[in-house]
């Protein structure tokens, strides 16, 4: 987030496109109820009638991976009617021109077509958001998970820019991070093409400052992102994947292929708390300690450094991974060794320019939110206040290009995919807790009362759902929150689980991430 | 800024600052049944009342604010009186269950009953018997041990903001319930918990699967390990088992859980964690130990570097574990295995 949680309180205008708060952020969720019950107006532009869209001033129902289309619609009425901030583009910006040629084209007529929305209801999100001194954007997996992720969120960017609505109190641009610690995870270099504090893997002056603080040679090798590492186990050519705490036979596109992938592998380690659908795959587990039996940090999605510490005593022989990890160093010959996390967490804050001014000590009492260079640094707040990171903010020219698998003749549903309140991932914690499971037992089908009608499907029958990857049987669950001919399953269930039928092969082109919010399906009664 | 003086202590503080907050900056805590700084004062219990300087009638410092030279006493043989009389009123119709209360030990009224020495009510009067409600998954209501402070609605209503309960009822006869007199179940409630941590006495209580006693437990400050909003919250502890999960008040949650948060822990003890390093021999897995399971790894990993390359091993670390151990994950790959092959589930 560029802004902090509580900021969201302070928001004239609250702009939410691709996050069902109330059910994945829930208490984030709580508090833009409270900023509605305040005065702040929100928008809100999703295939789904969320909880948030009864509290809607412009409740847009888009058409799943039409988010372009409707982001330069809005921009397209903001600069006709004048609303944008000629200052600050001038300022803090470049590439406007450029931008601008590409949003001329998207009339609210034109993207209301591909959108499927009311152009009208387009003019009124597009002149409520401009024209807030403090607008805000929260978005999560909805602008994320597509084929043209990266380019969503660069759309949802240049919004905000022609607004002037970045680097101000309870004014940026806020992706909801979906786990506990992805923030953490992707700030600590586990990611292919980074370092820890985004340091880039393909920088000489990296490699030599991290080669030198480890004592060792890097490789400088670009690395591989899941989806790729799956495929490469799958041409055999990665033979052994060390997987900590991940349940990619639930959580990835495609189950068929992940499992072909991992079976096709010499050696598979897993190591977690529970036996998962992965684990079961595994050659060796390692038992793993729960969030309560151990001491280090979690970075929050404000990114907020906070500590986690040790409640109870390991659960029988299993570790904390910190310290199976350190162990496994050693044993393949590197003799670091750390007598607690905090010592870990000093390395990291030697190597780590955003974490550099952050210790045990100073995030006692309460988290920092990094930037936090040195020692004397209070933390950051909200980002890019007075310049942006890298200078001036970049304008984009982005086209709407369609989903890459549109439903046709054979698959004529849309599915999306995504997460409910009463479960987490893939279950392997909430599963674990009954009222949990008494509220939420097992995979439905959401779709609407005129499909249902049109397939002659009752609430509660179960049905049978396929892609071209495979097939499903789960539960309809008749709603008219869905628009029709779009039907959404949460991914969390192992059996009727959305994964089996989602697209491995539609991945966007930089960030790799599949496109797990839309992909063709049909649906049919069984009997 | 404005200056008081309460019992005897100066305190500074902004305009528009209640007597109860000025108390509290200067470290003078004043009792309070209804209080919670989140919600709009509502004055409702009296228990907080002050005398104050000049004046005759005792104010409820929650609701009063501090003016400039004002004398302000917390704890004088009046607002003794009033607050024991404010005790004796709620008693008179609760039941004195304290022995086997669930709350017992983390309970206002309880606590507040021992300060101001009020063994029982000296009003004999009828006492409500309603049925507890049970319908919910996660806790329970007891309405016979409800003293009606209106916490749990403003809870529900303004921070919440879900509005699943609200009073019923006028006089003797009110009570917390559901529109149209339904049960929990019926209601609009998502299970947050936030009433439960907030109700000051035994009418809300967690569903429980251990019994404890609150002085037996101990508790530790921890982050949240679900979503993204990073919640502070308290684990409490017993015999190496969590046993109750309460929000932390400041940020980010503001005192605020969901459903996940504050009741679904249960993974932590559960039966079915992994124990031991398991080797799969024939198709079945086998417990072995640590160091076989370390010398397993070492070979594996040498072999498959020593005849395809350091590319030819990739690790998944995770968004479920801490800072630390994502550091040392990538660490693993790249500075001792040598490959870049190192990424987790960012984008699922
Ligand atoms: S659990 Fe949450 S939603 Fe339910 S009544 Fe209490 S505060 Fe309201
Ligand atoms: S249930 Fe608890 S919080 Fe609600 S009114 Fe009764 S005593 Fe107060
Ligand atoms: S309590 Fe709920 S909202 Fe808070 S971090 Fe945990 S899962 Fe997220």
């Amino acid at each position: 987030m560029t802004n902090s949680i509580a900021e969201v309180k302070d928001a004239d205008v609250i702009f939410i496109t691709g996050t069902n708060t109330t059910e994945n952020h829930p208490v984030i969720g709580a508090m833009v109820k409270q900023a509605v019950n305040k005065g702040t107006k929100i928008i809100v532009a999703d295939p789904r009638e969320i909880e948030l869209a009864n509290y809607a001033e412009v409740y847009l129902p888009l058409k799943p991976g039409t988010n372009i289309a409707l982001l330069n619609a809005m921009m397209n009425v903001i600069i006709n009617e004048g609303l944008q901030d000629e200052e600050y583009i001038k300022e803090r910006t470049e590439n406007y021109e450029e931008m601008k040629k590409i949003v001329m084209e998207y009339t609210p007529e034109k993207a209301g077509e591909i959108c499927e929305v009311d152009p009208e209801d387009i003019r009124k999100a597009a002149r409520l958001y401009a024209k807030a001194d403090k607008g805000s954007i929260l978005y999560a997996m909805g602008i994320t998970q597509h084929s043209t992720g990266t380019n969503n969120v660069m759309s949802v960017a240049n919004l905000a820019m022609l607004c002037g609505n970045v680097g101000k109190e309870s004014t940026g641009v806020n992706p909801l991070r979906g786990q506990n610690n992805v923030q953490g995870a992707c700030d600590m270099g586990a990611l292919p093409g980074d370092l820890p504090g985004y340091q880039k893997v393909n920088n000489p002056d990296v490699i030599e400052k991290f080669n030198k603080a480890w004592g060792v040679e890097l490789s400088i090798n670009p690395g591989l992102t899941i989806p790729e590492i799956l495929n490469h186990a799958h041409e055999g050519d990665v033979k052994l994947i060390y997987i900590m705490g991940e349940n990619p036979m639930v959580s990835d596109p495609d189950t068929a292929h992940v499992k072909e992938s991992l079976e096709n592998l010499d050696f598979l380690i897993v190591q977690d708390i529970f036996l998962t659908e992965t684990a079961e795959l595994a050659d060796l587990v390692l038992p793993a300690s729960t969030f309560a039996e151990k001491d280090g940090v979690f970075t929050n999605t404000e990114r907020r450094v906070q500590r986690v510490r040790k409640a109870i005593e390991p659960i029988g022989q299993s570790k904390p991974d910190w310290i199976i990890l350190m162990e496994v160093m050693n044993r393949l010959g590197y003799n670091k060794t750390y007598n607690s996390p905090k010592e870990i967490f000093e390395e990291i804050a030697s190597v780590t320019p955003s974490y550099g001014g952050l210790s045990y000590e100073r995030i006692e009492e309460e988290g920092i939110q990094w930037p936090c260079p040195t020692q004397d640094h209070p933390g950051t707040r909200f980002l890019h206040k007075d310049k942006f990171a890298r200078g001036k903010g970049q304008f984009q020219a982005i086209d709407y290009v369609p989903s890459v698998e549109l439903p046709d003749e054979e698959y004529p549903l849309v599915l999306t995919t995504g997460r409910i309140l009463y479960q987490y991932h893939t279950r392997t914690m909430t599963d674990k807790t009954e009222g949990l499971t008494n509220i939420a037992p097992e995979s439905f089908i959401e779709m609407n009362p005129a499909l249902a009608k049109e397939l002659k499907v009752e609430d509660g029958e179960m049905v049978r759902v396929s892609s071209r990857r495979g097939e499903i049987l789960t539960r309809a669950k008749v709603t008219d929150t869905i628009s029709n001919n779009v039907v959404f399953i949460p991914f969390h269930y192992a059996e009727g689980a959305a994964n089996v039928l989602t697209n491995a092969k539609a991945l966007d082109t930089k960030s790799k991430i599949p496109e797990f919010k839309v992909c063709a399906v049909k649906v049919d009664k069984i009997s | 800024m404005i200056s008081l003086t309460i019992d005897g202590k100066k305190a500074t503080v902004k305009k528009g600052t209640t007597i109860l907050e000025a108390a509290k900056s200067i470290g003078i805590k004043i009792p309070t049944l209804c209080y919670d700084p989140r919600i709009v004062p509502h004055g409702t219990c009296r228990m907080c009342v002050v005398e104050l300087e000049g004046s005759n009638k005792l104010a409820t410092s929650c609701s009063t604010p501090a003016a400039d030279g004002m004398v302000v006493f917390t704890e004088t043989k009046k607002t003794t009186e009033a607050r024991r009389t404010v005790l004796d009123l709620l008693l008179s119709n609760h039941p004195l269950d304290c022995l086997t209360c669930e709350k017992a030990g983390d309970c206002e009224l309880q606590d507040l009953c021992y300060k101001y020495d009020v063994k029982e009510s000296s009003f004999q009067g009828e006492k409500l018997t309603a049925e507890i409600d049970r319908t919910n998954q996660f806790y329970e209501r007891d309405p016979n041990k409800c003293i009606l402070c209106g916490k749990c609605v403003y809870v529900c209503a303004q921070l919440q903001c879900t509005n699943a309960i609200g009073f019923s009822q006028r006089g003797f006869r009110t009570h917390i319930a559901i529109p149209f007199e339904q049960d929990l179940d019926a209601s609009l409630c998502v299970s947050c918990g936030n009433c439960v941590s907030a109700c000051p006495t035994g009418a809300l209580i967690p569903k429980r699967k251990e019994k404890f006693r609150y002085w037996e437990t101990d508790t530790t400050r921890t982050t949240c390990s679900y979503c993204g909003v990073g919640c502070q919250m308290d684990l409490l502890t017993k015999d190496n088992k969590v046993v109750e999960i309460k929000p932390a008040m400041g940020t980010p949650n503001e005192g605020l859980l969901c459903v996940k948060g504050k009741f679904a822990y249960n993974f932590v003890n559960h039966d079915s964690r992994l124990k031991s390093p398991l080797l799969k021999k024939d198709g079945k897995f086998e417990e072995i130990s640590w160091d076989e399971a370390y010398d397993i790894i070492v070979e594996k990993i040498n072999d498959v570097k020593k005849n395809y390359g350091p590319d030819a091993i990739a690790g998944l670390s995770s968004a479920r574990c801490t800072n630390e151990e994502n550091y040392l994950m990538q660490k693993l790959m790249r500075a001792v295995i040598g490959t870049n092959n190192i990424d987790h589930c960012a984008r699922l």
